[in-house]
């Protein structure tokens, strides 16, 4: 077979967003990864969105089992999964039932013909036939009958006819690539290695792409040929990666850098468990993963290890969060390191598990009783979650305190290029245990307070195993200094005092606001977490237009970077996409008593970014007008 | 990790702070006898921690000159594991009331006994909330009065090694706050055993719930309603050792000695595998107003957990070679620009 990369005839495009949609049981996911790594190995820039529902396997052939994945590819930078898709790919008929209002205006199915049978059309809801009745008028459509070609080339291989359907996403897969001019090598070697000892799978698989691919040539879809040429990107050496992984390695790499044991405590829940099983895999590393019997044991544990001197974490969602709260709460009373990771997604309650949402910030900040602050951040991109966790772990460790790491189904879930950071240039995290008593007693000999402080309010970490520094913590208050349980009421206002003090003065080492964009903009969008490639593709088109705006993007929600006040009063107008209802807007308004405007979605699905240019241009035309 | 301190006295043991049980509580000869044995483990007190919930019995850490958690409600099982399988090298200790370990904690409770990671667990059982002021618990008896059940409380109680034993434990043990030397030999038990260890201690709460065992742990009644369980021995009890345990069709029973013969006692195997006769001596007594098992229930030898968790990281690392992270980040595929 001929590699078509980059073949002649080929119209070249910028970018292309396609969509593979089908039921849960149809491999969509993997054939979309699968497309996915082999743009990436072809150079091109990317981002992905899988969606998928809930159920592990709802009824064949109904709108609630459609699984679907998005995917964006460029020859420029980029950092959506893309507005809407130009391609859908649909493999039965509720995946075109659910998935063609997303597709652009004129844009292109493939539709597996043979699913499109009376019994399915009706599951999905169809009266009548698409093909039939005119709706699909001013798209392309592109009916193959993939099920019977794939079990016809299966055939001669002895593959049974049933099993042979099941590689009919390896014809799709095929077709697809003929038509984006991918290379195919990467994906028949993957089908041989992920496959390997299971020859029938195999060759059943590797047939039906090598269909799939043939079937573009011979059935004269030439015209639908389209080339995307390898995006320029900053040279080095990359990897695709998704949020999930990115941030389990990025914990495995704080964990390095601070010389000190990994434990992870968890309890599994969607969308975070991808993090346990990950870490679950490098034992090698030291990592040690409990899988507790609930989200409370889960966090307690880690908080047991922190305090025999490993740095630990606890993985979950939000339910789990709120789960939790009770012993973050000991953990900020103990002052001791710990990390939290929040895979945010849709709530309230079970809320949509498998969908994103950002709406934890709030409970992140103020989601426990009594005074209890904490660190916050906030991963931006699938690979920054890598240094996110990294910085999370860096904060609760150097300054002995439980930090919030959030991220999101979306950061999750989707992948992008990551240029791979060389290991000797990440941060160093500096901790150490105390060693030696650190008073003096009325008697002359040396004591141990655990609760006396550096000049940055840090109390010392002593692990149990240390001679003469045995003490005891726990969460009834506790005296300033020798740290014995204290009633006292001037004890507890000063001790509430200084462990928020403690943590606001953390900011004074971080770096100031950072503004992007012209600094003197009208409009400035600020964002949190995973909206960064949204705003970052809609500030492309606007300043590409030479439109006024700047971005800010807020890493460390709690404590907030120094200066972020000043700039936010420089612009005229502040819009803040979120989402959720409206929560960093809150705390921006409530700190700096600023004028700040909501943008807000709660669907499951994160911004695009033709949403957020079209708020800035109308919000600039207000202002004009 | 250190060199073990080798003499200590009770003294190097206490801490200075003031211990605050009410006067006459029997938390405090639950104390002394801790105090008292453990200069005679021949562990280091800055390798010793104890772990402790919320509750009267909960206060126990900060008068112990070890290291110490006094942690949330419930939780102290599941803390203890988290330090346990971080810190194998440590000797752990969880200490609670049965509100703590049977009502909001039960859960963890019986993982962490499933899980058999090596902890000793010491169930302080008074039948009775203390620290919240009186309202009926997981083991006060049907029919309670309390501030919180005016009418009688509707509850069937747990009885704790019976939870125990069913959670797959691999030492249980019970005894009582009025006998010092037998709760330094249980204690002693549950910290030689490799693996989880419960060992329910009964315990008077002379505010809420004053002589809840003097039926049975009364000096004058101790010979007539505490029946010692003795590895290897026949199951006697009485003045005289006149009364016994048979098993009869799964039951425990309780015999006059005369009536069926010394041969047709049980013997009391601690180690026996199947825990069906342990659980049978645990259903002994409906509570403590009838003849009822003290000493060792069971103590079987099985895999510990924090223990296998360092032997799968040490044979990782022994397979993949220690870890390297520019290789982890290099394990999918790669491409340059
Ligand atoms: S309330 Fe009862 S258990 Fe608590 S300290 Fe007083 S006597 Fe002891």
């Amino acid at each position: 077979m001929t590699d078509l990369a980059d073949a002649p005839n080929a119209r070249d495009v910028d970018r292309v967003v396609i969509r593979f949609a089908g039921d849960s049981g149809d491999g969509m996911q993997l054939t979309g990864d699968r497309f996915t790594s082999a743009s990436a190995l072809f150079g091109n820039d990317l981002a992905t969105l899988p969606e998928f529902p809930a159920e592990i396997r709802a009824p064949a052939g109904t709108l609630a089992g459609v699984s679907a994945f998005q995917v964006q590819i460029s020859s420029e930078p980029i950092s959506t999964p893309g507005d809407e898709p130009t391609v859908l790919v649909a493999m039965n008929p509720a995946a075109l039932m659910s998935d063609l209002n997303r597709l652009a205006a004129g844009g292109t199915i493939i539709a597996n013909d043979d699913a499109f049978e009376e019994r399915n059309l009706e599951k999905a809801g169809y009266v009548d036939n698409p093909f039939e009745d005119g709706s699909l008028d001013g798209y392309t459509l592109i009916r193959v009958p993939m099920t019977r070609l794939t079990r016809e080339v299966c055939e001669p291989l002895g593959v049974k006819p049933r099993d042979a359907e099941r590689s009919k996403n390896f014809f799709a897969l095929g077709l697809v690539s003929w038509m984006y001019t991918r290379p195919t090598e990467p994906t028949l070697e993957w089908i041989a290695q992920k496959f390997a000892g299971r020859d029938a799978v195999i060759a059943a698989n590797t047939a039906a792409f090598k269909a799939g691919h043939a079937y573009g040539e011979t059935a004269e879809l030439g015209s639908h040929v389209v080339s995307i040429a390898p995006a320029s990107l900053p040279p080095g050496e990359y990897t695709n990666i998704n949020g999930n992984t990115a941030l389990s390695w990025g914990l495995i790499a704080a964990s390095v850098q601070a010389g000190l044991p990994l434990f992870l405590g968890s309890y599994p829940i969607t969308p975070a468990s991808d993090i346990l099983h990950e870490l679950a895999k490098h034992k090698n590393f030291g990592v040690r993963t409990f899988q507790a019997e609930d989200e409370i044991a889960a966090v307690s544990a880690a908080i047991g290890a922190a305090y025999g001197g490993h740095l630990a974490i606890t993985t979950t969602s939000g339910p789990g969060v709120a789960l939790k709260g009770e012993a973050i709460g000991l953990a900020v009373s103990m002052e001791l390191p710990l990390v939290i990771v929040d895979i945010q997604r849709g709530g309230p309650s079970t809320g949509l598990p498998t969908k994103t949402e950002a709406s934890d910030l709030l409970m992140a900040m103020y989601g426990r009783h009594g005074e209890s602050p904490m660190p916050v951040v906030a991963a931006h991109s699938p690979a920054q979650c890598f240094d996110a966790a990294i910085e999370a772990c860096r904060i609760a460790l150097e300054y002995k305190t439980p930090v919030m790491l959030l991220s999101d189904g979306y950061l999750a879930n989707s992948s992008e290029p990551w240029l791979l950071p060389d290991v000797d240039s990440l941060p160093a995290i500096d901790v150490s245990y105390a060693t030696e008593p650190n008073q003096t007693n009325e008697d002359g000999e040396p004591v141990f307070w655990p609760f006396a402080r550096d000049e940055k309010l840090v109390r010392p970490w002593a692990v149990p195993g240390t001679p003469g520094l045995m003490h005891r913590v726990g969460g009834l208050e506790k005296s300033d200094g020798p740290g014995n349980v204290s009633y006292d009421p001037a004890n507890h206002g000063r001790m509430t005092d200084i462990r928020a003090e403690r943590i606001d003065r953390i900011a004074d080492d971080l770096p100031d606001v950072v503004v992007e964009g012209s600094p003197g903009a009208k409009v400035c969008l600020v964002g949190w977490g995973s909206t960064w490639g949204a705003i970052r593709g809609a500030m492309r088109r606007l300043t590409a237009d030479g439109l006024d705006v700047a971005h800010i993007h807020i890493q460390h929600l709690h404590p907030f970077p120094n200066g972020l006040g000043e700039a936010l009063r420089s612009f005229d107008r502040v819009i803040v996409p979120e989402l959720n209802k409206g929560q960093l807007v809150k705390l921006l308004r409530a700190e700096f008593l600023v004028d700040a405007q909501g943008v807000n979605k709660v669907m499951g699905q994160p911004f695009t970014a033709a949403e957020l240019e079209s708020i800035v241009r109308q919000t600039l035309s207000e202002m004009e007008g | 990790m250190t060199d073990v301190e080798t003499t200590t006295t009770r003294k190097d043991w206490a801490t200075d702070q003031e211990v605050r049980w009410c006067p006459g509580c029997g938390d405090y000869s639950i104390l002394t006898a801790m105090q008292l044995m453990m200069p005679e483990l021949g562990v280091s007190r800055e390798d010793t921690v104890f772990i402790s919930g919320i509750g009267c019995a909960a206060r126990f850490p900060y008068y112990m000159n070890t290291y110490g958690i006094h942690s949330i409600h419930g939780r102290a099982p599941a803390f203890a594991t988290g330090l346990a399988v971080a810190r194998p090298d440590l000797s752990i200790w969880v200490v609670g009331g049965d509100g703590d370990m049977l009502s909001i904690g039960g859960n963890h409770l019986i993982h962490a006994l499933r899980r058999n990671v090596n902890v000793n667990i010491l169930l302080f059982n008074n039948m009775i909330y203390g620290l919240t002021k009186g309202q009926y618990s997981p083991t006060s008896e049907v029919g309670k009065i309390t501030k919180s059940s005016p009418y009688g409380s509707l509850d069937q109680p747990f009885n704790a090694v019976s939870v125990a034993i069913g959670a797959e434990a691999s030492f249980v043990a019970r005894t009582h706050d009025m006998d010092r030397k037998h709760m330094q030999e249980m204690f002693r038990r549950a910290w030689e055993h490799p693996g989880a260890s419960l060992v329910e201690v009964y315990q008077n709460c002379n505010v809420f719930n004053d002589g809840a065992f003097d039926t049975i742990s009364k000096r004058a009644n101790r010979d007539s309603m505490l029946i010692n369980l003795t590895h290897g021995e026949p199951i006697k009890f009485g003045a005289d050792a006149e009364r016994g345990v048979v098993m009869d069709g799964g039951d425990a029973v309780i015999v006059d000695v005369a009536d069926v013969g010394e041969d047709a006692l049980v013997v009391h195997d601690e180690r026996r595998p199947n825990p069906a006769v342990s659980f049978a001596l645990s259903r002994l007594a409906a509570g403590p107003t009838e003849p009822t098992p003290i000493g060792v229930f069971r103590a079987v030898e099985r895999g510990e957990y924090a223990s296998a968790n360092s032997a799968q990281l040490a044979s990782a690392q022994e397979q993949a070679g220690p870890g390297d992270l520019a290789a982890l980040l290099r394990s999918n595929p790669t491409w340059t620009a």
